[in-house]
């Protein structure tokens, strides 16, 4: 792969950021992981201690996945730091997945909480990765307060309804200096193949995967859907035409 | 048969939750001797678990093969709690009255409905209910099913009384003493000395493992040395000592147990008695993608449970309690006017696959380690599987093959700290 993704001046071979939420076992997971030819998968600080022996920490360190830790299951500012925090001295990285969750109905971001614990961490040092709703306005007011990605939702987080307003996603990677990772709301390949033809740098979904039936098949077809997106984006698609126009054209055909 | 039976030898039981009491049973049963050594038996897993029997609805995608285990224990339990019930004059209040199961919303209703197909195909018995059946057979579930059915199959057992059952049986026998202290290693002698040089302490204060220099070809696990120094011997040692098993001195070369604690928060209530029975048979419910269970049992309390949390913690979680709370009350309303008796959090022993570790051991050169039998790593389904786990041990110390394939168990399937992708579920891939 000769079109590698860089974040923070790190380069990741895969597009496909994977959670690990859900999975029903470890084992499980890891050939999930396998298959998706994941480099980064994020953890919940807040559902998995990297003391407890034999967990998730030791499967990704086998597998040499960089790991992105999120403080999902935060509803205040304060919460997200504080984890952040808890976070950077246990995994020695400056890396969080900024996650401050407004209620649990809806599991949205609450936009003032996210941008008040982006200055904060900012401020220091952390490379924040923000999970943000898929408003470009605030999109924009995070990449300004230093965030290293923006990721805005396709959908709520479990929901796995695709992208629901492409047309956000499209005016908020058109604006974007920092990478774009569509995170949350994928259901399946095609969503994820979408993100990435709407110019999104990469692609993070966790229960798409691991709550399929074969999360291991699912896996490959995310890996080949982010792959192929990425091509399209790049390979400069068609208008889109009212009338048909057919492939060959009709001059020079012998009349018979 | 009786002529042939394998001659009656000294077994060391580590561990006295229910699937050590269980092993300690049948190998009574066989004939043999049984030291059960746990500090505080029963107190564990053993002491939160709700007791669902239940293959079919505990069934998860890419672990079919469990089937094998789960459905031939389930089978067995009728019968084993009743030997125990005739030894002991206790209950274990094993009741086959099935299990009903019910989704909340649109999505749950669909994640059931495939899951159901996937247990047909697996020849399992699911009836689907319309919610007004299913309301019409529990008139406490509240209003907001969007589907429901009915797994005939899937019963349900006291895990407290059936452990104090077992106890008291065990206790009631000459051939059982029970040693309420922790066994913290294995002793090891040589085969050939036939127990004469039993005393030979192989490794002294190491995690696990020995130098490769260290082992003689012959040597074999005589019995366990006690926290107080003290030692027991004995012809075979059985470790079925849930998490504590990985931290064991002296486990076998290269041998590690890749278990960890997977946190459960659990609930026991009371109905008030004109809200009683609250459900007649175990309701489990997926509530917005939540797993919840309501249980009953008969003398009118239920238990509703249970999270499943790797944080860490082994502290009981407010959260964690709550999300019960929630759920069992969108499932079945009147739960708010229980009495909270009780909220507990036990570690599930979890092993990678979601298998457990049980049989015998190799070392790395593939010769077994003679004397040693492993019997952990349940997790979700220990009390479910204690009378298999039970009989397979059984049969392992009269050295006959059990009737089920326990190679896919093997303890030392991770060796080299190796979470090769998906044992179970390649095992799975590979049948037609």
């Amino acid at each position: 792969m000769n079109d590698p993704l860089m974040i923070d001046g790190v380069t990741l071979g895969s597009r496909l950021i994977m959670g690990t939420g859900g999975a029903p076992s470890l084992d499980g997971l890891g050939a999930a992981l396998a298959a998706s030819g994941t480099e980064l998968t994020t953890v919940a600080m807040r559902r998995y201690s990297p003391e407890v022996g034999g967990s998730l920490f030791a499967l990704l360190e086998e597998q040499q996945i960089r790991v992105l830790p999120n403080t999902a299951g935060c509803f205040t500012a304060r919460d997200a730091v504080v984890t952040a925090e808890l976070a950077r001295e246990a995994l020695e990285t400056d890396w969080v997945k900024l996650e401050v969750i407004a209620d649990e109905q809806t599991l949205l971001p609450d936009p003032l909480e996210l941008a008040e614990a982006t200055e904060t961490l900012v401020g220091k040092g952390f490379k924040v990765f923000a999970y943000t709703n898929d408003d470009p306005v605030l999109a924009r007011r995070l990449e300004q307060l230093g965030v290293a990605a923006v990721m805005p939702l396709g959908a709520p987080i479990g929901t796995g309804l695709g992208i629901l307003n492409p047309h956000n996603i499209e005016l908020i990677v058109s604006r974007a200096e920092v990478p774009v990772v569509l995170d949350a709301g994928i259901g399946t390949a095609s969503d994820a193949a979408l993100a990435m033809e709407l110019g999104c740098d990469a692609v993070l979904l966790a229960t798409a995967v691991t709550r399929a039936q074969d999360p291991v098949k699912m896996a490959r077809a995310f890996k080949h859907a982010v792959a192929a997106g990425r091509l399209a984006s790049q390979a400069g698609r068609i208008p889109r035409r009212q009338h048909a126009m057919a492939s060959s054209a009709m001059e020079g055909r012998p009349d018979l | 048969m009786t002529a042939m039976r394998p001659p009656s030898r000294h077994v060391a039981v580590v561990g006295g939750g229910i699937i050590g009491l269980a092993i300690a049973w049948a190998a009574v049963g066989r004939g043999h001797r049984v030291t059960l050594i746990d500090p505080s038996p029963a107190s564990g897993a053993t002491y939160a678990a709700a007791g669902m029997l239940a293959p079919v609805s505990e069934l998860h995608y890419r672990e079919e093969s469990l089937l094998d285990l789960t459905l031939a224990s389930a089978w067995m339990y009728r019968k084993f709690t009743s030997d125990v019930e005739d030894a002991s004059g206790l209950e274990t209040g094993y009741l086959a009255a099935g299990t009903l199961v019910a989704g909340v919303d649109a999505a749950d209703r669909q994640a059931l409905a495939d899951l159901r197909a996937a247990q047909l195909e697996l020849g399992l018995e699911v009836q689907e209910l319309s919610t007004r059946e299913a309301r019409r057979m529990e008139p406490m579930l509240g209003p907001q099913l969007t589907g429901a059915f009915l797994i005939p199959d899937d019963h349900q057992v006291d895990p407290r009384a059936f452990a104090a059952a077992l106890l008291a049986a065990l206790q009631a026998g000459v051939r059982v003493e029970i040693v309420r202290t922790a066994a913290v290693g294995l002793l090891y002698g040589n085969a050939e000395d036939d127990g004469v040089t039993r005393d030979a302490i192989r490794h002294g204060t190491g995690t696990c493992g020995m130098d490769d220099g260290d082992w003689d070809d012959g040597g074999m696990v005589t019995g366990v040395r006690l926290a107080d120094g003290s030692r027991i011997d004995a012809d075979e040692v059985v470790l079925a000592n849930g998490l504590g098993a990985a931290s064991m001195d002296g486990l076998p070369d290269g041998l590690e147990l890749p278990l960890r604690p997977v946190y459960g928060d659990i609930l026991r209530l009371r109905a008030p008695q004109q809200l009683q029975p609250l459900v007649t048979r175990t309701v489990r419910a997926v509530v917005r993608g939540f797993p919840v269970y309501v249980v009953p049992r008969s003398d009118g309390t239920v238990v509703i449970g249970a999270t499943q949390r790797e944080d860490g913690s082994d502290a009981l979680s407010a959260g964690g309690v709550y999300q019960l709370l929630r759920d069992a009350q969108t499932v079945v309303p009147a739960v708010a006017e229980l009495e909270l008796l009780e909220a507990v959090c036990r570690a599930r022993p979890g092993t990678p696959d979601n298998a457990p570790l049980l049989g015998g051991c190799r070392r790395t050169d593939g010769a077994d380690v003679p004397g040693l039998i492993v019997a952990t790593g349940f997790f979700r389904h220990g009390v479910l599987l204690a009378p298999v786990a039970a009989a397979i041990c059984a049969d392992l110390l009269d050295g006959v093959t059990p009737d089920v394939d326990i190679e896919p168990y093997r303890p030392d399937r991770f060796r080299h700290g190796s979470t090769v992708p998906g044992n179970l579920s390649d095992l799975q891939r590979s049948q037609p």
